[in-house]
């Protein structure tokens, strides 16, 4: 918690970064778009799904940095994330976010912090036959623990996510449009991402969750797609459904991108048919 | 029914009709003509490009001209024949990294769009490209 205070004010960030920094002739090689967008989690990939991209568009012997802020907002909760990420030689990213789940017309809210890593193991998104692969990890910590405890949560204090993501490009493989598709598979024991805690009186053991993107992109930096994200059903006391959502992002440029959605969570915390508009905004400086 | 029989004649005659207009990529890239002013757009940026302009300080520009709208016509089913060297060993001893060649990629697309070329059509002609991309970069 500290730390991410402190992180938020920019005292540690600067420093971070200059221990991180190095000076390639080239920078923001990778080709427009793809960095992917930011997910709910703060890896790179789609809204909901991570993806086998490192974020931002270093390649070979480059870095990337930026930051992100999405919300989501459904009948009657509001899920805002905030964080930043880092890539090196569009091999590595690490991430950090926070979430901020709140209840509407309750006071306070639930907070999530998510620190994400992630490596490429193999292919290349484009040029290579094969998808490209990257296996992740995402360490979830909440800072408000009572609900989840309160519902029902083996654990309230912090769970692994671990992945494995494949990516794939296929060129103007739709009459002359280009097609990318990603399957994920997640290690979780997370209830609602963790925002209710992990494991619960129902299954207290990780299971394996498929996850999935498919998108278009309609011109130069322009993708409209959909997304599933299965998860599990841990708690007694609610049911829990995958969350999916359609979505168009913009890549006006290689320094942002700007996401919409229509997202549907399904039950949540007992709440039926929850579903709403999600908007994301990443930002690289680098 | 005769008229039946012959609406249907027609109709396969129209159907028939259709592979044999069917265009190639050649065509949608506007032929001959089309490809020249693409290859022009494209030397003309890489020109401007500090990062990439060095690797042509050798190049012969009129022949790099030539040889490109060759690959550019063959590679696009038009009816030419690529007379250049091997992507190797044009390449060779360049040490070409992911990074430049992602920017000369982005050059030829700067060059469609200058030159007017649908979107679709840049991309079936980057697939076409594309596989050439082991044979240029860390040579």
């Amino acid at each position: 918690m500290a730390t991410y205070l402190n992180w938020k004010k920019k005292t540690v960030l600067p420093a971070v970064v200059a221990g991180l920094v190095s000076l390639p002739a080239l920078a923001d090689s990778r080709l427009l778009a793809t960095s992917g967008v930011t997910q709910v989690e703060g890896s790179a990939g789609g809204g909901l799904v991570p993806w086998a991209v490192m974020s931002g568009y270093a390649d070979e012997g480059e870095w990337s940095a930026g930051v992100f802020h999405t919300v989501t907002d459904v009948q009657d909760y509001r899920l805002t994330v905030d964080g930043a990420s880092y890539s090196r030689d569009n091999r590595f990213e690490i991430s950090a976010a926070q979430q901020r789940f709140e209840i509407k017309g309750l006071a306070g809210d639930i907070r999530q912090e998510i620190y994400g890593a992630k490596v490429r193991v193999l292919g290349d998104l484009i040029y290579d036959a094969a998808p490209q692969v990257a296996a992740g990890i995402q360490y979830k910590r909440l800072l408000d623990g009572d609900i989840a405890s309160l519902v029902g949560a083996e654990n309230d204090s912090s769970g692994v996510d671990i992945y494995v993501s494949a990516t794939k490009v296929h060129l103007a493989a739709l009459g002359g449009y280009h097609l990318l598709w990603n399957a994920t598979l997640r290690a979780t024991k997370a209830n609602q991402m963790g925002l209710l805690g992990y494991g619960g009186d129902d299954n207290n053991s990780y299971e394996l969750m498929p996850e999935v993107s498919a998108l278009v992109l309609l011109r130069e930096g322009v993708a409209v797609g959909a997304e599933y994200r299965s998860k599990p059903d841990n708690l007694s006391a609610f049911s829990e459904d995958g969350y999916a959502d359609v979505f168009i992002a913009w890549f006006p440029n290689k320094q942002v991108n700007l996401t919409f959605a229509y997202a549907d969570l399904g039950s949540v915390a007992g709440s039926e048919d929850q579903n709403g508009l999600y908007a994301s905004l990443t930002a690289y400086f680098r | 029914m005769k008229k039946v029989t012959r609406t249907l004649l027609v109709s396969a005659c129209l159907l028939g009709a259709g592979p044999a207009m069917a265009t190639t990529l050649y065509d949608d890239l506007g032929g001959k003509e089309g490809i020249a002013v693409v290859v022009d757009g494209f030397i003309n940026e890489i020109s401007y490009d500090q990062n990439i302009v060095k690797f042509f300080a050798q190049t012969d520009i009129k022949r790099l001209r030539e040889k490109l709208e060759e690959q550019l016509c063959m590679v696009s089913d038009g009816p030419c024949e690529y007379t250049g060297d091997s992507m190797e060993d044009v390449h060779a001893g360049m040490q070409i990294t992911t990074g430049e060649f992602n920017r000369v990629v982005e050059l030829l697309q700067n060059a469609m769009n200058q030159a007017g070329v649908a979107y679709p059509v840049q991309n079936r002609l980057i697939k076409r490209l594309a596989p050439m991309r082991p044979e240029i970069i860390h040579r």
